[in-house]
């Protein structure tokens, strides 16, 4: 089951980034959609599941984008393997720590990113700072709100529900 | 059971590992190589060397060890063809010195300008009070009693008895019952050359103590015996001293090997009456 579940979740992000993919800010597209799914079952699941899913998003990922494949695959796998043992040693039930975790993991992925890509072509790292906290804001942003969603969503729905069942008495 | 959970360190390093192993994969290095080709290649090259030396040692332990097994084997195989050989070779030196012996007849035979018969030695003597030996000739061939043998290093003796059809008997010359006219070749001192039992086998008498005998000088057959033909080497004074009465004590040292014969020549001549010869004093 909860393979089934990151199966599909990591399909979902896939599928979202490649239609987000034409927003862009400043060159770069201000969200991955992708990675906020790793972190998002890192915390969730813990750091092994973390970290396949890392890997196995990330070398989808690389291998959608037509680059060297394994580059993101590593970023990932690193993130969400850190992302499932910090999970695991902290508090990260609450909406603060959980989006300080996604601002974290998505700088630690951009510069892991970075690096590798400058030492694989063998050019200078350069990491666009304004870009990437923009991106690690709203990635933030995005995992909060998914957060909210699943865990709250199930409860507001019921309660959507019965609030309409009960409107229905008082009718008739 | 094995649970990766607990083995997370390892599993994550792994991964890392062989995600790395994947961007090398297509990642070039400077000279254009592929960098896990480069790796691999370097990698490769350090275990299969160090694989070949492995293996190099296992096999030198081997070679040294436990094929020496096979060694035993090969050794008596060895052994036996060397056997083989050592036998061949022999044969081989026989063949040559049977050839140089047959050409050292064939050519007394012409310088000798007698009327000669190659004869090979086919038996011994089976009494050995007597020193006789048999040959492959007789009668058919022309062999007759008292007919000389000679041998390209001198005398040999005489055919005695009636000769078999192709078989005659030889009395060698140093059989006590032989014996030949002689002179001693620088001095010209005639005597009689007779088979001893003792060593040196022939003893010369009948030379008076005034000859002039010294040790060393050449004795050859003198052919007043009728026999054996004139100048034929016989043997060489090994001491000559004067003795009690009238003749000098004389022995000679035969010049053939009468241990190792194996061809003669029958000189085909027919004995005739012993006469004086001119050379005897």
């Amino acid at each position: 089951m909860k393979s089934a579940v990151v199966v599909v979740a990591l399909i979902a992000a896939l599928a979202l980034q490649t239609t987000v993919s034409g927003l862009m800010i400043g060159g770069r597209v201000p969200v991955n959609v992708v990675l906020v799914a790793v972190v998002y079952i890192a915390l969730a699941f813990g750091a092994v599941t973390g970290m396949f899913a890392g890997v196995a998003a990330g070398l989808a990922q690389d291998a959608l984008s037509g680059g060297i494949v394994g580059i993101g695959g590593l970023a990932k796998t690193l993130v969400g393997f850190l992302v499932g043992v910090l999970g695991a040693q902290f508090i990260v039930s609450q909406t603060i720590p959980r989006f300080v975790m996604f601002v974290g993991a998505t700088l630690l992925h951009e510069a892991t990113f970075e690096a590798l890509s400058a030492l694989v072509e063998g050019r200078h790292f350069a990491l666009q700072m304004s870009a990437v906290l923009v991106q690690a804001l709203v990635n933030a942003i995005v995992g909060v709100i998914a957060f909210y969603v699943v865990e709250q969503g199930p409860g507001i729905a019921q309660r959507r529900q019965m609030r309409r069942a009960s409107f229905s008495k008082r009718r008739f | 059971m094995l649970d990766i959970r607990k083995r997370t360190g390892w599993l994550f390093f792994a991964v890392m590992m062989a995600q790395v192993i994947l961007v090398s994969a297509q990642v070039q290095s400077k000279s254009g190589v592929k960098v896990l080709t480069l790796v691999t290649f370097e990698v490769f090259s350090r275990i299969e060397r160090a694989t070949s030396g492995g293996v190099s040692g296992v096999r030198n332990v081997w070679d040294s060890y436990f094929a020496l097994r096979g060694v035993r084997a090969e050794n008596e195989e060895l052994r036996r063809q060397l056997a083989q050989l050592q036998v061949k070779l022999q044969e081989e030196h026989a063949l040559a010195a049977r050839s140089q012996r047959l050409q050292a007849l064939m050519d007394l035979q012409s310088s000798s300008g007698l009327p000669t018969l190659a004869a090979e030695v086919i038996g011994g003597n089976p009494n050995p009070g007597l020193k006789t030996v048999t040959i492959g000739r007789g009668s058919a061939d022309g062999v007759h009693t008292d007919m000389a043998v000679v041998s390209p290093t001198g005398v040999v003796g005489r055919i005695i008895g009636q000769p078999a059809t192709h078989a005659a008997r030889v009395q060698l010359l140093i059989d006590r019952n032989a014996a030949a006219g002689a002179l001693v070749e620088r001095s010209r001192a005639g005597g009689m050359v007779v088979g001893t039992d003792a060593d040196p086998p022939l003893r010369m008498e009948l030379v008076a103590n005034l000859a002039d005998v010294k040790d060393g000088d050449d004795v050859v057959s003198s052919g007043v015996d009728g026999i054996y033909p004139k100048g034929f080497l016989i043997g060489r004074v090994e001491r000559s001293e004067r003795g009690n009465g009238l003749y000098r004590k004389i022995t000679i040292r035969p010049a053939v090997d009468f241990s190792s014969i194996e061809e003669v020549l029958v000189v085909l001549v027919p004995p005739r009456p012993a006469t004086r010869d001119e050379g005897v004093q």
